[in-house]
């Protein structure tokens, strides 16, 4: 059995806005009764923007359901422009979260809306473009890079708990891992925020002051901090330290291990002679 | 609230008579059998007895029966056996509707280099009898067909496919996990050489199996060990269920004629209630050779982990094929392999009933079931009643 939360099983057993807005001026239609879920949105947006009305149809679990109900409950009052950044994740965060093999169904809510809000735009509602990879479900490489970007994917069954892709026959599944592969590839220079020199500096001083220095001082050693440049820490025993050569390989290791887990993993430590 | 359990395909509740046959063997005698003394000696007799209850219950010897710890062991031991003895011989015939047991033992014997031939079945759930046997080759080691089906309660005519491996020297395994206890099997007459069955499907406790070896069949053991079970299957007994097994293979004999009667009729009245009151309603799987006490039935225009849900607030138990209760994301295997149409088994519920189901309960599944549906169907964007209403049972 699924665990589902207390929200989700609320917004199941007493569905909100179920059914069809009579004057809707937006409409999206997503999934299919072959694949097991499929939704219906219908808005009314009025003439300041807003969503006045919002209602929905599911065929689907009761996490279909849910995702559609808590939908519809977000969207009115909102305007266009803040409807159009409601993820999929916030469909989920709304109830609570959802198990992770039920993800599809918010993605599902997601799609209805983009559906619904590009009609109101008068944009051409988009057909499916891109290169079909999952022939099960019908879904294509554009959809699992958006899925893998949205919602930071990394692995194919999450892919399939997102987008349903590779749950089928699994022909699919190297496909998927290589959209993975290289997705991730673009987004690896950006993966990580760099620190700037000053705070680099500040972060190290702390360190040693913090977790270093005590159990050195606890043998009556000390360490001086330096310099750094770029990813070289430049330091300098001192006390019971300086004159202790049988411990010189344990104190570069400890004071490297420690930065290098606490501070920035390139770091490499080196005792600059007195 | 009351629990209405219409899923004993899935398991059963321990009889109370089984379960007051085993406490003593947890308190008092809880020796083991293999010891030289007479406290280890005499829990040796009470598994002596127990099998010989399984034996009378399948019309075998005792000696044909060896204890496992649950069905899905019996039938890896069967394959495994076969494909074992059989040297030389690669070839497994199973069908499409196997339970998971048989299917992905068998799938992953084939990524391994032995070849597979899945019979497959037709829109009512019966096996293909002719590409059966033509299936039947020089090569083949052990086929293995169910007796009848945990999703639809379809009975194969397994002992005329039997007959045909007899002919051609080829070791024939059924899984009769569903089978037995419900109808009348008789291994004295019948030419299997290996069955499967399993407690908990039949009021015994979870954790104990039964594979049948017909005596003079080559077997090699799965489980390999102690003494036990004459060195055919290792491991310490599981001496209190093994007893609790014994006494409830006595009790399902006793019982046959009622779950072929009063369970059977209950059945009928729970299936024909639900497709006369449900539109788009429909049975899946042949209704005269099946199994008295399971009945499959299939709502369009709505999913089956909602129904169980809100069948889930009356207290209801059962099971459904939909993607979403069979943990991937397609439907049943079983409903999938007759053709059942995706939009139909996406909504397909299981009832299974026992000797414990009363009219009572019956009663109220059949008073709720119709707003269950209805509820599901207000909320889909492919119930359109106005069309749809004269379809009834379709």
């Amino acid at each position: 059995m699924w665990e589902y939360t207390d929200k989700v099983k609320d917004h199941f057993l007493k569905p909100r806005n179920a059914g069809e807005v009579e004057d809707a001026n937006a409409i999206g239609e997503v999934g299919s009764m072959a694949c097991g879920d499929a939704l219906k949105l219908s808005l009314k947006v009025d003439e300041n923007g807003k969503v006045a009305d919002a209602k929905f149809q599911t065929f689907g679990c009761a996490s279909a359901i849910a995702s559609a109900s808590a939908l519809t409950e977000m969207l009115k009052g909102k305007t266009v422009e803040e409807a159009d950044k409601i993820t999929n994740q916030d469909i989920a965060d709304f109830l609570g979260g959802l198990p992770k093999e039920k993800m599809h169904c918010s993605v599902l809510g997601r799609q209805a809306l983009e559906q619904a809000l590009a009609q109101y735009k008068g944009e051409q509602v988009k057909e499916k473009e891109g290169e079909i990879v999952c022939e099960c479900f019908g879904v294509t490489d554009l959809e699992i890079e958006k899925a893998i970007r949205e919602n930071d994917l990394s692995t194919v069954e999450e892919v399939t708990n997102y987008t349903k892709a590779g749950g089928g026959c699994e022909n699919c599944h190297d496909n998927i891992q290589e959209i993975i592969t290289k997705v991730r590839a673009e987004e690896m220079p950006v993966a990580k925020p760099t620190l700037t020199n000053i705070q680099k500096i500040r972060m190290i001083e702390e360190i040693i002051e913090r977790e270093i220095r005590p159990s050195l001082k606890h043998d009556g050693g000390d360490i001086e901090l330096i310099d750094v440049v770029g990813n070289r820490v430049l330091v300098a025993k001192r006390g019971t330290c300086a004159v202790c050569h049988a411990s010189e390989q344990t104190f570069k290791n400890l004071v490297e291990k420690k930065l290098q887990e606490l501070v920035l993993p390139e770091l490499v430590v080196e005792e600059v002679p007195q | 609230m009351k629990t209405i359990y219409l899923d004993n395909n899935a398991t059963t509740q321990v009889a109370p008579e089984v379960l007051e046959t085993m406490l003593p063997y947890y308190h008092d005698f809880y020796g083991n059998p293999s010891s030289a003394y007479s406290f280890g000696g005499q829990v040796g007799r009470k598994i002596q007895e127990a099998r010989e209850q399984v034996a009378a219950l399948i019309g075998a010897m005792p000696e044909e029966i060896i204890f496992t710890s649950c069905g899905s062991e019996s039938d890896n031991t069967a394959i495994m056996s076969a494909l074992s003895t059989e040297t030389g011989k690669a070839h497994i015939v199973t069908s499409r509707v196997e339970h998971p047991a048989v299917k992905v033992l068998s799938t992953h014997l084939s990524d391994k280099g032995y070849r597979l031939t899945e019979i497959p079945v037709n829109r009512e759930g019966q096996l293909d009898m002719d590409r059966y046997q033509e299936s039947l080759i020089r090569d083949t080691a052990i086929v293995s067909l169910m007796w009848a089906n945990n999703e639809t309660g379809v009975i194969f005519p397994v002992e005329e496919a039997a007959q045909m491996a007899r002919d051609r020297g080829i070791i024939f395994h059924t899984d009769a996990v569903q089978a037995a206890g419900k109808i009348p099997i008789d291994m004295k007459n019948s030419t299997i050489d290996m069955l499967s069955l399993s407690g908990h499907k039949i009021h015994a406790p979870k954790g104990t199996g039964v594979l049948y070896v017909r005596k003079g069949t080559r077997f090699s053991p799965f489980l390999i060990g102690g003494h036990q079970e004459k060195g055919r299957r290792g491991g310490t007994e599981n001496t209190a269920s093994i007893i609790g097994l014994g006494k409830a293979c006595e009790l399902a004999a006793l019982n046959m004629e009622e779950e072929n009667t009063r369970v059977k009729s209950l059945r009928d009245k729970l299936e024909k209630e639900i497709l006369g009151r449900v539109p788009n309603s429909r049975l899946n799987g042949e209704s005269l050779n099946r199994l008295p006490n399971t009945s499959n039935i299939s709502f369009e225009f709505v999913e089956g982990e909602a129904i169980l849900l809100l069948m889930d607030e009356f207290g209801i138990c059962a099971s459904s094929g939909s993607a979403c209760t069979s943990g991937s994301l397609q439907p049943s295997h079983v409903l999938r392999a007759m053709g059942v149409p995706f939009t139909m088994a996406h909504g397909s519920i299981r009832f299974s009933m026992s000797i414990y189901n009363t009219e009572e309960e019956i009663d109220f599944v059949i008073d709720k079931i119709p707003s269950i549906i209805e509820k599901l169907r207000i909320l889909s964007p492919y119930w359109k009643p106005d069309e749809q209403a004269c379809t009834t049972g379709a």
